[in-house]
């Protein structure tokens, strides 16, 4: 689904991303850890294709095509969804419309009862986009931007930062079932990548692979829980410990 | 020093040269504006467009009655529910002997140069009351349409809600987009009276070559409600106003909405006062305002508060679209009792580029995503409307946007 080759990105000049390599599968999720500063949201955001995320080297490709040169809209419209962890206010925008609109270019669908599965009120859909939204909401808002999409490969930016227990759990739930994990490995075909500090939505979404980002390059890669478990042990850097600085690929 | 010197006289050029420009009112013709009564609308079936860009429907659908001034005359003047008045300001002058009283009353005749020229040498203008506890829910629609080149148009509008009466106008100004050049010069004088409410949807479809120089004032009653909403999205040559609502009853209420989006050349000054004079009066001004191409708009807004317990805010927005063009917003508040409370917002910046890559990220296109960006900016929920006046001035908005976009 996603090839990342190589790939060097620079943002106002600085180096951020380093030869980083990263391969996910059709039906696959990966989660991505590190610690701040670490280059996570960059890459989330090269691979969007957002401006002023230079890659300097390397490509990626999706779906087989390179997508290196795409701008974002085009990037969207050959399958891809994103959940921001920050998205913008924008006044006079409803929800409501927006989330018509992505399902009118799908054919159609009801938005209420998108939102219903999301405990939402009809006059929720009636607010302007991420005004005023609490965590929860705007959590809650991203999924159901994303349920309307559809897409076949997501991308969460941190999905359980500054949301409660319960929101946790209502959007590990929906976001399971829109990644097709109640299937079996071999019948799924949405892919996505979770990029998290804390790894808190592991225990509602489980992830087949993870990733640990430090100073701009994947330093290991491994069985989530390992990966995981080995994180709250020994911290992002003993990752380092055990692989060693010289950007070698570096498996568990 | 020299350098300074000439950027603070440059600054100060720039300001005046919107409101300063005096029209040459002589230069536009009083004569040949001439024209017969109709008995529909649908006769102006040539015109149907620049009468429908103004939210005027040539088949009355859904309307209680319906005013049209072409030119210098008076074509078309007809209620279609008692109760409801619908006159030209001529004639209802030669019924009602007390109107005396409510012209020039609220609008100074000697004013300004325009004031004085509608007082000299008026051309009709309309005249629109409901009668005492008549709620008239269905919006009469009245139009000023300027179909001859060169002409100026010296209106003189009264409209007058009685107690316990409500009046609902959608009012368009519109012109012949073979006019090259017009002057339109309104004065409006709305009285509302006590527990009496108008609301008073305003859209102006001039053009390129028009001047306008509206110049109106609303005075309201005891717990009286006066509803304003302007919608501008066509070029003009030059637009000079500053409404004026005096809450001079109890409780009475205003309220002034505008969305104004200018492109090409266009020139406006445009504001909205309200005098809060009333114990417990309140006021309300917002506006939403776009410059583009190399456009300049002053955006005034103005709230005094003069009586006990009166509350006003002043919410003025806006958004830059190109470099050639200015927007200043100029709020001011002025209090002069001890218990009141006067606020303002005021803001005016660019699309923010978050915005755009936020909803590209859902696939929008770039073009896509500023469309939705400024078309949310403009709608402002528009408050106190019945639910079919509402949807009407929606659809108005929508069209106009479709249009300039």
């Amino acid at each position: 689904m996603l090839e990342i080759q190589n790939l060097s990105v620079e943002v106002g000049g600085k180096r951020i991303l380093n030869d980083l390599n990263l391969h996910i599968g059709e039906g696959e999720v990966h989660v991505l850890f590190g610690a701040n500063g670490s280059g996570k949201t960059t890459l989330f955001l090269t691979i969007l294709g957002f401006p002023g995320y230079n890659v300097v080297e390397g490509k990626i490709d999706f779906k087989g095509i390179d997508i290196t040169e795409f701008n974002i809209t085009d990037r969207v419209k050959l399958g891809m969804g994103v959940s921001f962890q920050h998205p913008p206010e924008i006044r006079g925008v409803k929800l409501g419309d927006v989330v018509e609109q992505l399902l009118e270019r799908r054919g159609g669908g009801d938005a209420k009862a998108l939102a219903r599965k999301l405990n939402l009120s009809e006059e929720f859909l009636s607010r302007d986009l991420n005004l005023g939204f609490s965590g929860g909401e705007v959590k809650r808002s991203e999924i159901l931007q994303l349920l309307a999409q559809n897409p076949d490969f997501f991308m969460f930016d941190e999905p359980d930062s500054g949301v409660d227990v319960e929101n946790v759990e209502l959007l590990g739930g929906i976001t399971n079932e829109m990644l097709e994990r109640d299937r079996r490995p071999s019948k799924r075909q949405k892919s996505a990548l979770i990029i998290s500090h804390i790894g808190y939505i592991l225990n509602y979404i489980k992830a087949d692979r993870a990733h640990v980002l430090l100073d701009g390059r994947i330093a290991c890669s491994g069985m989530t829980e390992e990966i995981y478990n080995h994180i709250l042990n020994e911290g992002f850097e003993g990752c380092v410990a055990k692989c060693g600085k010289e950007g070698v690929r570096c498996e568990f | 020093m020299k350098g300074l010197k000439a950027v603070l006289q440059n600054a100060e050029k720039k300001v005046l040269g919107v409101s300063s420009e005096e029209v040459k009112i002589e230069s536009y013709r009083l004569k040949g504006g001439e024209h017969d009564s109709i008995s529909s609308l649908k006769e102006l079936d040539e015109y149907e467009g620049e009468l429908l860009a103004a939210g005027i429907d040539p088949e009355e659908k859904g309307r209680s009655g319906s005013f049209l001034q072409q030119d210098h005359s008076v074509v078309f003047a007809k209620s279609l529910i008692p109760g409801l008045e619908i006159l030209s300001t001529e004639e209802a002058i030669k019924k009602h002997s007390w109107l005396d009283e409510y012209l020039w009353n609220i609008v100074p005749a000697d004013k300004d140069i325009y004031t004085k020229e509608v007082a000299e040498r008026p051309t009709q203008g309309y005249f629109l009351r409901a009668e005492k506890g008549t709620k008239i829910t269905l919006p009469l629609q009245s139009c000023l349409f300027i179909s001859k080149d060169k002409i100026r148009q010296n209106v003189h509008n009264i409209v007058i809600a009685e107690e316990n009466s409500e009046l609902n106008i959608i009012t368009g100004c519109t012109v012949a987009h073979t006019v090259s050049e017009a002057l339109h010069l309104g004065i409006s004088e709305f009285y509302v009276k006590k527990n009496a409410k108008i609301t008073f949807t305003m859209v102006h479809n001039w053009s390129g070559g028009v001047d306008v120089r509206p110049r109106s004032a609303t005075l309201i009653e005891d717990n009286g409600v006066f509803i304003s909403n302007y919608i501008f999205m066509t070029p003009v040559k030059s637009l000079q106003m500053y409404p004026t609502a005096i809450c001079a009853g109890e409780n009475s209420r205003a309220s002034f909405q505008s969305i104004i989006y200018a492109h090409g050349n266009t020139n406006i000054d445009s504001g909205s006062r309200i005098v809060l004079q009333g114990k417990g009066s309140r006021g309300e001004i917002i506006s939403r305002a776009i410059a583009t191409d190399d456009a300049r708009i002053i955006a005034k807004g103005d709230l005094v508060g003069e009586a006990e317990n009166v509350r006003g805010h002043l919410e003025c927005r806006g958004l830059m679209l190109s470099d050639s063009s200015m927007i200043e917003s100029i709020p001011e508040l002025k209090a002069r009792r001890k218990n009141i409370d006067l606020s303002h917002e005021a803001a005016v910046g660019k699309i923010a580029e978050e915005e755009i890559r936020y909803l590209m990220a859902r696939g929008f296109t770039e073009d896509e995503a500023v469309g939705m960006i400024i078309r949310g900016f403009l709608s402002i929920d528009i408050k106190g409307l019945p639910e079919g006046l509402a949807r009407e001035t929606k659809k108005m908005f929508d069209m106009t946007l479709e249009k300039v976009m």
